[in-house]
């Protein structure tokens, strides 16, 4: 192996930094998964009985349906019966009232992962939802946002205090038997985040909810829905992070968006759930549904990713673009280094008149990464004048990664125009070696070669994210080259 | 004098956003009148309304042409009628090669003129005798139109089409962007060769430079969408000289052709 | 189980003892090899990734029976290749020596029907023939019931100058014609085999048709696929090929006929520096319905691939298109770029198109791209103020987006004769007289 290559793979072989554990006392749920556990986690959280009811068609559906098998991710059968399907810190009272009352450990977790849950903090321009293996434990600038008339809180607080819009919304852009994991989270799912922009508000601030799984062999089920009423403005961000831990833990997440006429839903994602250790040992499986809809005319729904932890990623957040002129966007970046899958995309589903979406796909495969991009464009008969311009490139560092690009078009109205466009290229030695003869370390040369490479997705992060996102790409590249 | 061309108050838009704010201009016969105007003038804009670029929306106003309603024309029966325009960026067109376009389209106009279509020998004897007058290597026949033209190149083959259709109207929409001061002259050349008394022209520019080539009878001043000034070639040097700025403060001039 | 699958697998048996080679105990083997992969594959559904867009249900509907002999056809002389050609007719899957002239062959190469191939020269066949399983149900049922086909075989350094035709006509309602096609191309030989189907019925039919191809050594192959079946056939065609060092495969597929049509092209590049150009044009209407599934195996360092597939679809029409382009680890210096652009004439026409990237190895530059719409309204624009009237700007339009794939087959009759079927099937397609 040349010099380069070896420098390479020693700047990919970082740590992970959020791999530490939290000591704090937990109650769980028994393992395993049935009829009286989702009974339990429904009864645990005082739900009604349409919830409830809900759950249980959603778990009778799972029942009957197949482990999905896809062609591009490989990993051992899941004991769907050896996980914890509820576990959370337990604290004095059922919840914590207000900010001071959560746990300071806790709170110094979430210090040390950078997300300050006081208000007064550096990310003053973020309310923050701070999610802790199966509840949320703070939900932070409630009390601003509702000066607006905006609901921002954990689900079952919605479940609780809004049970008319949980009703009217839950599972009608994912429905409870969508696929496996979807209708598994239905079943199971233990909190998330709500939000509710009222009609014509321009979400002041941006919202945010960090996810943190932190005790063992536990499963994370959480449910997020987003609704931006009629003229609504909402840019919405989630981070989510785990310990480093042998086992592979199991992440199956659901998030439904609903942007009615005129509103506007800008949905970003900074995934670094533990990825496993360099030989592929442990690490999360990351199995998210994610879809939005675009329910009115003119709304518009933009997906920004960048995917650079987990074991095996399978998510293709997706957009319906029903109403008139709607617009759908998916950005994304992902970055699968050593052992990491990930196999994501996006759907854009074209219903309304003079719909349009954008798919730009960045993916960047290091070390025995195997990354691919699935993605489905489906122009349907009544959308007149359909616009899609697709774009997926694929940067290979090494020579053991693969990069797979999987599209599917389908149009059916003649006055569509879809355009699709993907190329491959790599870090050669030769670029390597330039930048190392104008004196740039190859660790710098690779690092400013790859955020070049995801500089048009960047830039569609809100600005705090952007910097974590580019540091977080530096991080997960280390020691990926030899 | 009557007009060959009559523009009285024309107002367009593209995509909603209006472009052209009430534009007049009178062109005789056998006259070059210049364009000039910074970027987002209108310029553009106006050529592709004279040609009938279907995304471009006349909100008002009219073209005569001839004494009649040019706007009512589709783009070919404007053609046909004799209007040339010598596209800023000719679209490239894989697969149709050069000779069936100019075929068809030497056709079209000669049935439209009641005369009998060229056979094939005829019409080849033509094409070679025009390429050569523009300095074009017989073989971009058979090439397809515009495809993988550099952008002299791309010019020469507008200015031959527009020799073998000899308009009566020719507007040549920056027609020097993009050429080397060589092409530029072959360009010119071409185009003074078509210069007749009966033959008029639009040139639409941004430098003064290809007047120097092809010297304008008038010169208008395009801003915000109006003529904002019209004089002699000697205006153009003067913008030249000056930029276009001072015009912006200019009370608004009487427009089209200097009485 | 299956009753369709059932009935084939029963024709397949019956048959047995009388198709061609029957009396060699390893074609027997391999058409009961054939048989019982069938049988565990079963035909392919929607639920196949590989036949997610083309439904084989007229198969399973109607009873297509292979004919005992062929069906009388007096003459082909027009669909004679006029440049000259070695000249093989197959009438209803039975090679027809009274149709056919194969004129003069250069030395050291073999041109006959399979049938023949496998009476006089079985050993040439054997090692190929015999070799793996069936790679998939079609391939399995083309091998079943295989009643004749074409066997070429060049030696190392030939070269046939002019084109092989081997012309397909079907002449019966309701009849399944079903060709195996072996041919083995020598190191430096060079070849162009033009395969026609023709329906002489405008009643349904089904015709399997597989050809096997192998490129020693710096061999040069030119292949054409020219599917004008009748308006209600059912046609499967498939080219499979293994190219050695230095070999260069150009494939065209041109699909006019059939109500359902289903080409599959796949080639592997065993050995470094191998070239393949896939081209592909589809012009349909009514409801007509043509798939091209395209493999490209980047198994070895340094091949380059290129593949153009256009499509015109009219009426109900469907176009479906993949092309798979799998790069191998240890494949460096691999070059693949893809292209497929479709355009829609009408409000019922569909389009599904996959491109396909599966790359293992770093050292790679792969590109495909992928379009669906209507005429460029740019050039449109352009003719049109040119004085180009608006049919004929469109139809000069047409023309010349099926002409990019045209313009590379090597074969100057075959370009132009399809040039004219090209253009008989534009609308109003008189206004290019004169012009073309």
């Amino acid at each position: 192996m040349s010099g380069s290559q070896t420098q390479i793979d020693q700047f990919l072989d970082r740590e992970y930094a959020a791999g530490f554990v939290t000591t704090v006392e937990m109650e769980a749920f028994p393992k395993g998964l049935n009829e009286d556990i989702v009974r339990m986690i429904s009864a645990k959280k005082n739900e009604p009985d349409f919830l409830l009811q809900w759950r249980l068609e959603a778990f009778r559906n799972w029942q009957q349906m197949v482990h999905p098998q896809w062609a591009q991710v490989v990993y051992p059968p899941i004991d769907f019966q050896d996980i914890y399907y509820y576990a959370a810190p337990k604290s004095k009272k059922d919840a914590p009232k207000s900010l001071a009352e959560v746990d300071p450990e806790l709170l110094k977790t979430y210090e040390k992962l950078g997300v300050p849950l006081h208000e007064r903090a550096a990310l003053a321009g973020v309310a923050v939802d701070a999610v802790f293996d199966s509840v949320s434990v703070a939900t932070t600038f409630k009390d601003k946002l509702a000066a607006h008339g905006i609901i921002f809180c954990s689900f079952s607080d919605a479940v609780r205090d809004h049970p008319e819009l949980v009703r009217q919304y839950l599972g009608t852009v994912v429905s409870q038997g969508d696929n496996f994991y979807a209708a598994l989270n239905s079943a199971v799912f233990s909190d998330g985040s709500f939000v509710y922009i009222p009609k014509g508000v321009k979400c002041p601030m941006e919202l945010s909810t960090y996810f943190r799984i932190n005790a063992q062999n536990t499963g994370q089920f959480e449910r997020t829905l987003i609704i931006a009423d009629e003229g609504a403005q909402v840019s919405y961000l989630e981070g989510c992070t785990a310990p480093k831990r042998d086992e592979n833990q199991l992440h199956a997440a659901v998030v439904e968006l609903v942007a009615l006429e005129g509103a506007h839903i800008k949905y970003s994602t900074v995934q670094n759930w533990y990825p496993g250790d360099k030989d592929g040992k442990g690490g999360i499986y990351n199995f998210v549904t994610k879809r939005g809809e675009c329910r009115g005319a003119r709304s518009r729904i933009s997906w920004t990713q960048v995917e650079t932890g987990s074991a095996i990623t399978w998510k293709y957040p997706s957009v319906i673009l029903k109403g008139d002129d709607s617009v759908g966007e998916f950005y994304s970046v992902a970055l699968t280094n050593n052992y990491q899958q990930a196999d994501t995309g996006t759907k854009m589903i074209h219903l309304g008149k003079n719909t349009r979406s954008t798919i730009l796909s960045k993916g960047i495969s290091a070390g025995r990464g195997q990354n691919a991009y699935r993605g489905l464009v489906k122009v349907l008969k009544g959308a007149k004048g359909a616009r899609n311009y697709t774009q997926c490139d694929s940067l290979l560092i090494g020579e053991r990664c693969g990069a797979h690009t999987f599209p599917y078009i389908e149009v059916k109205n003649p006055t569509a125009r879809v355009e699709h466009e993907a190329s491959t290229s790599r870090i050669g030695e030769d670029q390597l070696f330039y930048c190392q003869q104008r004196g740039i370390s190859a660790e710098d040369a690779v690092s400013m070669i790859v955020n070049g490479f995801c500089k048009e997705v960047f830039k569609e992060l809100p600005m705090e994210f952007a910097v974590e996102a580019q540091k977080l790409l530096g991080v997960s590249l280390e020691g990926s080259v030899g | 004098m009557s007009s060959l061309i009559s523009i009285r108050n024309l107002t367009a838009s593209v995509e909603g956003k209006e472009i052209l704010k009430g534009l007049n201009l009178d062109i005789g016969p056998g006259e070059i009148h210049a364009i000039m105007g910074p970027n987002g003038s209108g310029k553009s804009t106006l050529s592709n309304v004279l040609a009938g670029r279907e995304n471009y929306q006349v909100t008002g106003g009219e073209v005569l042409f001839e004494g009649r309603d040019l706007l009512a024309l589709a783009p070919e029966e404007r053609a046909r009628e004799g209007i040339f325009l010598a596209f800023q960026y000719p679209v490239e067109i894989p697969g149709v090669s050069n000779v069936y376009l100019l075929k068809a389209a030497v056709n079209a106009l000669r049935k439209h003129r009641g005369l009998p279509e060229l056979d094939a020998m005829d019409f080849l004897t033509l094409v070679k005798q025009k390429m050569k007058s523009v300095e074009m290597n017989p073989e971009f026949l058979h090439r397809s139109v515009n495809e993988g033209f550099s952008g002299g190149e791309k010019k020469r083959n507008e200015i031959l089409q527009m020799t073998l259709l000899e308009p009566k109207f020719a507007i040549l929409d920056e027609t020097d962007s993009g050429l080397d001061i060589d092409a530029l002259k072959i360009v010119a050349d071409g185009v003074n060769r078509l210069r007749n008394p009966e033959r008029s022209m639009l040139v639409i520019t941004h430098y003064q430079r290809l007047l120097d080539y092809i010297v304008p009878d008038y010169v208008h001043v395009l801003s915000g969408g109006r003529i904002v000034k019209s004089g002699g070639k000697e205006l153009a040097l003067e913008l030249e000289e000056r930029g276009y700025g001072w015009l912006e403060t200019q009370p608004r001039a009487a427009a089209g052709r200097p009485a | 189980m299956n009753p369709a699958l059932d009935r084939y697998l029963a024709t397949g048996a019956a048959l047995a003892a009388r198709l061609p080679g029957s009396g060699l105990p390893w074609v027997r083997d391999w058409r009961e090899r054939a048989r019982r992969r069938l049988g565990e594959l079963g035909l392919p559904t929607h639920r196949h990734e590989a036949w997610k867009y083309t439904s084989l249900a007229a198969l399973e509907k109607q009873n297509f029976e292979p004919l005992a002999s062929p069906g009388t056809v007096n003459d082909v002389a027009a669909w004679q290749l006029p440049g000259g050609a070695h000249r093989l007719v197959l009438v209803d899957g039975h090679f027809v020596p009274g149709l056919s002239d194969l004129g003069r062959l250069p030395p050291r190469s073999v041109v006959k029907s399979f049938a023949d191939a496998l009476a006089q020269v079985p050993y040439l066949l054997e090692n190929v023939l015999g070799e793996g399983e069936e790679p998939d149900a079609l391939a399995a049922l083309n091998a079943a019931l295989a009643t004749d086909g074409v066997f070429i075989d060049l030696g190392d350094g030939v070269v046939v100058e002019q084109p092989i035709h081997v012309l397909y006509l079907s002449t019966a309602a309701g009849s399944m014609s079903t060709s195996r096609s072996l041919m083995l191309v020598g190191a430096g030989a060079s070849a162009t085999v033009v395969e026609e189907h023709l329906g002489l019925t405008a009643e349904a039919y089904f015709v399997n048709v597989r050809s096997e191809v192998r490129l020693a050594r710096e061999a040069r192959f030119e292949h054409l696929r020219l599917q004008r079946e009748g308006t209600k056939a059912q046609h499967l065609g498939a080219l499979r090929v293994r190219q050695a060092a230095g070999s260069q495969l150009i494939s065209q597929a041109v699909a006019m006929g059939a109500l359902v049509s289903r080409q599959d092209i796949a080639t592997h590049f065993a050995e470094p520096d191998c070239q393949a150009r896939l081209n592909g044009l589809y012009v349909l209407g009514g409801r007509q319905h043509a798939d091209h599934y395209t493999t490209i195996e980047h198994a070895s360092p340094r091949g380059t691939s290129r593949e153009l597939y256009h499509g015109i679809l009219d009426g109900h029409s469907r176009g479906v298109f993949t092309g798979r382009v799998l790069v191998a680890p240890h494949a460096v210096g691999t070059d693949a770029a893809q292209a497929n652009h479709n355009l829609l004439l009408s409000r019922e026409a569909e389009v599904d198109t996959r491109p396909q990237l599966e790359i293992y190895a770093d050292d790679v530059k792969c590109s495909h791209g992928a379009t669906v719409g209507q005429i460029d309204e740019n050039m449109l624009f352009y003719l049109r103020s040119r004085g180009v009237g608006l049919d004929l700007a469109r139809n000069l339009l047409l023309h010349g987006f099926a002409r990019e794939v045209l313009e590379k087959i090597g074969v100057a009759s075959v370009r132009e004769r399809l040039e004219q079927l090209l253009i008989e099937r534009l609308p109003e397609h008189e206004n290019l007289e004169g012009i073309l």
